[in-house]
């Protein structure tokens, strides 16, 4: 059954989908690692469900597009928002992000009882990939290719501003303009795994590949191709081994991914706790 | 010993390249940090910049650097905007300002020290590659390239920072007290190398803490207190009078 099952071209989507998202995302949370600060991901996530809301009531239905740019835009709006407002250095950006985005969380509960859609917001609170359609695919397809793209082309001056902000603006880094730009693409790469995982987990994809890798590396640019091999070999196995246990996928994929992580934190040859460090010093 | 290098200068290019501060003061809001300091020195020296705490000694290596805005006055290295060079200044930031958890090795930090030559995307050359070698070799960190920068000593810290710089080809080494946290050992190291890396012809400004060091370690001295108290030569600024005047109140 589970071969019929891996020959059918709907199955087969759903991997790819899973693989590509599982990079994407991977490679990227090697700049949520580097920025230290995984939880202001997990508020923009939660900002995603009150502007799919906001998206529906907007257009009256719930379609592929305006959940998308509802997520967009509500993710973009609070996540910009808070590092301007952060800007005045009179407020942290934690703090900014905390008031807004739980400003714009409570927007989304007033709103969400007054849609008829509302029971196929499960659908996006937790995401669904089996579901995935052609057009879900291109959307995750080219955002994908937009972040990889993009953090390539601006890897050194992103590296420089995540190390030394100071050092790398003295040497002409336009350091705001790779702020916001990190920012952007974190964003985008929340909406890409909307559908595979859903709002609520997608800070598991975005964090936790990296954070695997940097247990058992010192090399920063391990961080993200490493990063990427993890989130996607992952999330595949955890797709292929979730239809035998009768569990979602997406909730596969992050608990896959968490399970390697806390193995990787306990057993890593390097960093990992329950080895003794003398085993590391003798093979230097 | 270290008279034979001073001012032989810039033995690498050649020239003899004058930093010159005219005037500069430099504000935190409101604040004044730093008010009106003047100052001429050119490369193969090394200054120390003296004063008591929040005199604004950091203030002004950042001012140099770059990393501040100035509020009136004037930097000029080779006879121009200090802007045009960001190039051959390197600035060495206090360890605590550090993020000693980032995830690099020595090597990648020696090749960060590349970027300004490389620009965003070009490939490393083998001219880049080897840039990084010597600056590895020369401060004596190849066995240690691929330790976390966590995982170096205090000493060693300061030399894979100084390895970046040289790497870098800078011409200007700003260091915010290089000398806080080492151990007697690691002093002298940095103290020798401070005096090889300026007999090559680079131009080493730093703030330090150890008035007693001072005439062992550097050639001139700017004894700050916001303003500026004296500015020259070692031996003839540092007299016991001055000392009190500047570090008691």
């Amino acid at each position: 059954m589970f071969e019929e099952l891996l020959s059918s071209p709907f199955y087969q989507r759903t991997l790819a989908a899973a693989a590509f998202i599982g990079f994407t995302n991977g490679f990227f949370s090697g700049f949520v690692v580097l920025r230290k600060n995984a939880l202001s991901v997990s508020a923009l996530s939660h900002t995603m469900l009150p502007g799919i809301a906001i998206g529906i009531l907007v257009t009256g239905y719930l379609s592929q597009w305006n959940a998308f740019f509802g997520a967009l835009f509500a993710a973009l709006l609070v996540g910009l928002g808070s590092v301007a407002v952060a800007r005045g250095k009179r407020i942290a950006e934690g703090t900014s992000l905390a008031v807004l985005y739980t400003a714009a969380f409570a927007a989304g509960v007033a709103i969400l009882p007054k849609l008829q859609t509302s029971a196929e917001l499960e659908h996006w609170l937790f995401g669904d990939i089996m579901a995935a359609g052609d057009t879900d695919l291109w959307i995750v397809f080219s955002i994908g290719v937009v972040i990889l793209i993009g953090s390539n082309l601006l890897m050194r001056p992103l590296l420089l501003t995540l190390f030394e902000p100071n050092v790398a603006a003295a040497q002409g880094v336009p350091v705001r303009a790779m702020q916001y730009a990190v920012f952007v693409m974190l964003v985008l790469a929340l909406v890409s795994s909307l559908q595979a995982v859903g709002c609520v987990l997608t800070v598991g994809l975005l964090v936790t590949p990296a954070a695997t890798v940097s247990l058992l590396t010192d090399k920063t640019s391990a961080l993200f191709w490493g990063g990427g091999l993890v989130g996607g070999l992952g999330s595949v196995a955890a797709v292929l081994i979730s239809t035998p246990l009768g569990i979602s996928p997406g909730p596969a994929i992050v608990l896959l991914l968490g399970i390697l992580f806390i193995l990787t934190y306990l057993f890593s040859p390097k960093y990992g706790v329950l080895v003794p460090k003398k085993y590391f010093t003798s093979l230097k | 010993m270290k008279k034979e290098t001073h001012h032989e200068c810039c033995a690498h290019h050649g020239h003899h390249h004058e930093l010159v501060i005219e005037g500069l003061s430099a504000a935190y809001r409101d604040i004044l940090a730093l008010d009106k300091i003047s100052m001429a020195t050119s490369c193969g020296n090394r200054v120390a910049l003296i004063g008591p705490n929040g005199a604004g000694k950091s203030t002004l290596l950042k001012a140099i650097a770059g990393l501040i805005p100035r509020k009136s006055g004037e930097i000029r290295w080779r006879g121009t905007s200090v802007k045009k060079w960001s190039r051959e200044f390197a600035y060495l930031p206090q360890r605590e300002e550090i993020d000693w958890s980032f995830p690099i090795t020595v090597r990648g930090l020696v090749n960060m020290g590349r970027y300004p030559q490389t620009g965003w995307w070009r490939k490393f050359s083998q001219e880049d590659q080897a840039a990084v070698e010597e600056a590895l070799k020369s401060l004596d960190l190849k066995e240690l390239e691929h330790r976390q920068i966590r995982e170096l000593s205090g000493g060693q810290q300061q030399r894979a920072f100084l390895a970046r710089a040289i790497a870098q080809e800078a011409h200007v080494l700003l260091l915010d007290e290089p000398f806080t946290g080492l151990d007697r050992n690691a002093s002298i190291l940095l103290g020798d190398l401070l005096e090889k890396l300026a007999g090559e012809g680079r131009l080493i400004i730093a703030s330090h803490h150890h008035l007693d060091s001072v005439p062992k370690l550097f050639d001139e001295v700017l004894v700050l207190k916001t303003q500026q108290v004296s500015f020259g030569p070692v031996d003839s600024v540092l007299t016991p009078a001055l000392i009190k005047e500047t570090f008691e109140v």
